[in-house]
């Protein structure tokens, strides 16, 4: 038993790099000024796909319905990027408020250059968890008593709170009020450059997938240890949890706290996709777009969520795209095709997912458990 | 009489205007196997739940092992609506919740089945093992806690082996009869290494057959465990064959306790619950 576990473990990191490895050779091979859709999606893909895990561990996992992901995004992009937008161009970004009252840039307190740029970003990815998580942590004192549609409610009004504070104009000093937050260390930022500034190998993709994979890891392993199975144990039927010795409000938290720490690493990472941190792009609807890759990938499946995320953004970023532009057919003009339809049709395909496969893509099941079935099925 | 494991004392639990348990007090030696019987609504559960941190009674204290675990006295309205005795004896309050009582060293089952219906067999044992670890939720999550899953896991494996379940252990728990599931449930709350096992109504649905298998089977796991039971049940067979005492509950007061042969001659316990057999 043990070495089947092993070797689980084994063959998925060897598909890991193995996907990454991918990541880095269609990176370089493919043409970025002509396929620029596709990397976007892909990077926003990969942010996506974090966040949409750590919602699926509060509730696809611990069954506690939050609504509160876009907020803690914000905090942990906001973090992010006040500490990472280098001095240097501090007075330019903050030039409403003559200046930031932060003075310092984790890139160059480790002394700049490639090194400095990794452990700054790093440090401040982390650091950024750690802000949501605490946050989550003092809200989830009071907000975690509540159940099911209560909870959404109450996180649903954290998620505004907190994205109408940081556009107060007295914070301005520190979160630059209403207007974004720019020029910090992004993807890109990870391209390898020669001496005369050409781009020799692009790592950006690349980046995005490593740290939503190392995340996503990490998630995946708390789900499958001691934590994560009383996590489950409290979804299917609270009071035999309790009955059975797990601390309700302890795992509670500890499930809101991890889901928020993964959800605002995700926002430093969302910030670094976008080239900017904006308080007016974390709204409600965000929060709903991961809900949904969530329940289409399948409430409580880690693939599901990952897969969902990539179909998700693609479809709305770039394969919908040729139904916003006015199409000529020989003389005929497409009907209905113009700028906007592409949501109607977009909305209308969740719709149909939502009604019809309302298990999502992998219902409860994770993609191993799917291959471990086929070979069963071939053995007999 | 032996040690003390579970003591009952002056327990009142009133809900609004409504005694559901009325000053109960009862003992529950070492190693022995006690009964709670009554008509339905006597408050056998409430009682359960009182004891195991579900409810917090109105008044009285519930000890566990020698160490007082549950302590409360009427408060706000209902120092006036309190309709119990021995409303001033109890000056503190004690109202630990459930998980820490299982912690303490109780377990429970319930008399409507609870397994964690997505989880296979062996999962549903595991997941009872953990109020039992150690290990903080970084260790857990980056598998410092090697021996101490490794250990658990062998546990679980052992226990499975010893109630009959090992050879369904990867079935999802909702897909094994109706008697197993009793039984899975039984090994769950065993998981948890308590030293006081609680059995509300465990032979509820089952034939015969399967009860006289239960009664056997929960005369071997107090031997074998050496645990205490103390147990629901409105099989009288089952009652009477393997209990060493017996209390009797009638709308929330205890009418009468005493060895099974004693019980079954009690005038009250007959009016109230036995009732006269037809041939008699």
């Amino acid at each position: 038993m043990k070495k089947t576990v092993n070797k689980s473990a084994w063959a998925g990191l060897l598909c890991a790099a193995a996907l990454l490895a991918l990541v880095v050779i269609l990176e370089n091979v493919l043409d970025p000024n002509k396929n620029i859709m596709v990397f976007a999606a892909l990077k926003k893909g990969a942010v996506y796909a974090l966040v949409a895990v750590s919602m699926n561990l509060l509730n696809g996992f611990t069954g506690l319905f939050s609504l509160g992901q876009a907020g803690f995004m914000l905090l942990g992009a906001y973090t992010y990027a006040i500490l990472t937008i280098p001095v240097s161009q501090r007075e330019a970004v903050y030039y409403i408020y003559n200046g930031s009252a932060v003075n310092f840039s984790l890139p160059e307190l480790f002394g700049g250059g490639a090194f400095g740029l990794v452990l700054g970003v790093v440090l401040a990815l982390v650091l950024g968890g750690c802000v949501a998580a605490a946050v989550a942590w003092l809200i989830g004192l009071p907000v975690l008593r509540l159940k099911s549609d209560y909870l959404a409610i109450a996180t649903l009004g954290f998620g505004e709170i907190i994205r109408a504070v940081f556009q107060w104009d007295k914070l301005g000093p520190v979160t630059n009020g209403a207007n974004a937050l720019k020029n910090f260390p992004t993807f890109s930022s990870f391209n390898i450059t020669n001496g005369s500034g050409e781009t020799v190998l692009r790592l950006s993709t690349f980046t995005a997938f490593l740290l939503a994979g190392i995340c996503i890891a990490v998630v995946v392993l708390l789900i499958n240890s001691t934590y994560g199975r009383a996590f489950k144990a409290i979804r299917d039927d609270e009071v035999a949890a309790e009955a059975m010795g797990i601390n309700l409000s302890k795992h509670k938290r500890l499930a809101f706290v991890i889901s928020s720490f993964f959800a605002g690493v995700g926002g430093g990472m969302f910030a670094m996709f976008a080239n900017q941190a904006q308080a007016k792009t974390f709204t409600t609807a965000m929060t709903y777009e991961i809900l949904l890759i969530v329940v289409i990938g399948g409430i409580g499946s880690v693939s599901g969520s990952c897969i969902a995320a990539f179909l998700y953004v693609a479809a709305s970023e770039w394969w919908l795209r040729f139904l916003d532009a006015e199409t000529f057919i020989g003389g005929f003009k497409v009907p209905l095709l113009r700028n906007g339809f592409r949501m109607v049709v977009f909305s209308v395909v969740i719709m149909i997912v939502v009604l019809f496969f309302r298990r999502g893509i992998m219902g409860d099941k994770e993609l191993p458990d799917l291959l471990k079935k086929r070979r069963k099925e071939g053995a007999k | 009489m032996k040690e003390n494991v579970l003591k009952v004392e002056n327990v009142t639990m009133q809900f609004g205007g409504v005694v559901a348990v009325d000053n109960l007090n009862l003992e529950v030696g070492k190693g022995e196997i006690v009964a709670l019987i009554g008509p339905n609504g006597a408050g056998k559960t409430t009682a359960f739940n009182v004891i195991t941190g579900v409810y917090q009674p109105t008044n009285g204290a519930v000890w566990f092992q020698g160490e007082k675990i549950v302590e409360n006295h009427p408060q706000g309205k209902m120092k006036q609506q309190y309709k119990g005795e021995h409303a001033g004896d109890y000056a503190q309050v004690l109202a630990p919740t459930p998980d820490k009582v299982t912690r303490l060293g109780m377990a429970r089952t319930f008399q409507n089945i609870r397994l964690w219906k997505s989880q296979t067999v062996f999962d549903n044992v595991l997941i009872a093992k953990h109020c039992r670890a150690t290990s903080n939720v970084f260790s857990a999550a980056f598998r410092l806690n090697r021996k101490e899953e490794a250990a658990q896991r062998e546990n679980v494996l052992e226990l499975l082996e010893t109630v009959g379940l090992a050879d369904v252990k990867d079935e999802p728990a909702t897909s094994l009869p109706y008697g197993k599931q009793r039984r899975l449930e039984i090994a769950r709350a065993l998981a948890a290494e308590p030293k006081l096992l609680l059995l509300d109504e465990p032979a509820a649905g089952m034939n015969p057959q399967e009860t006289e298998e239960l009664t056997a089977f929960i005369g071997e796991i107090r031997d074998r465990f050496h645990l205490t039971v103390f147990l629901i049940e409105h099989h009288m067979n089952l009652v009477m064959n393997i209990s060493d005492r017996i209390y009797v509950l009638d709308f929330g007061k205890l009418i009468a306790q005493g060895d099974p042969a004693a019980i079954q001659n009690d005038k009250r316990v007959i009016d109230a619950y036995l009732g006269v057999s037809e041939d008699a």
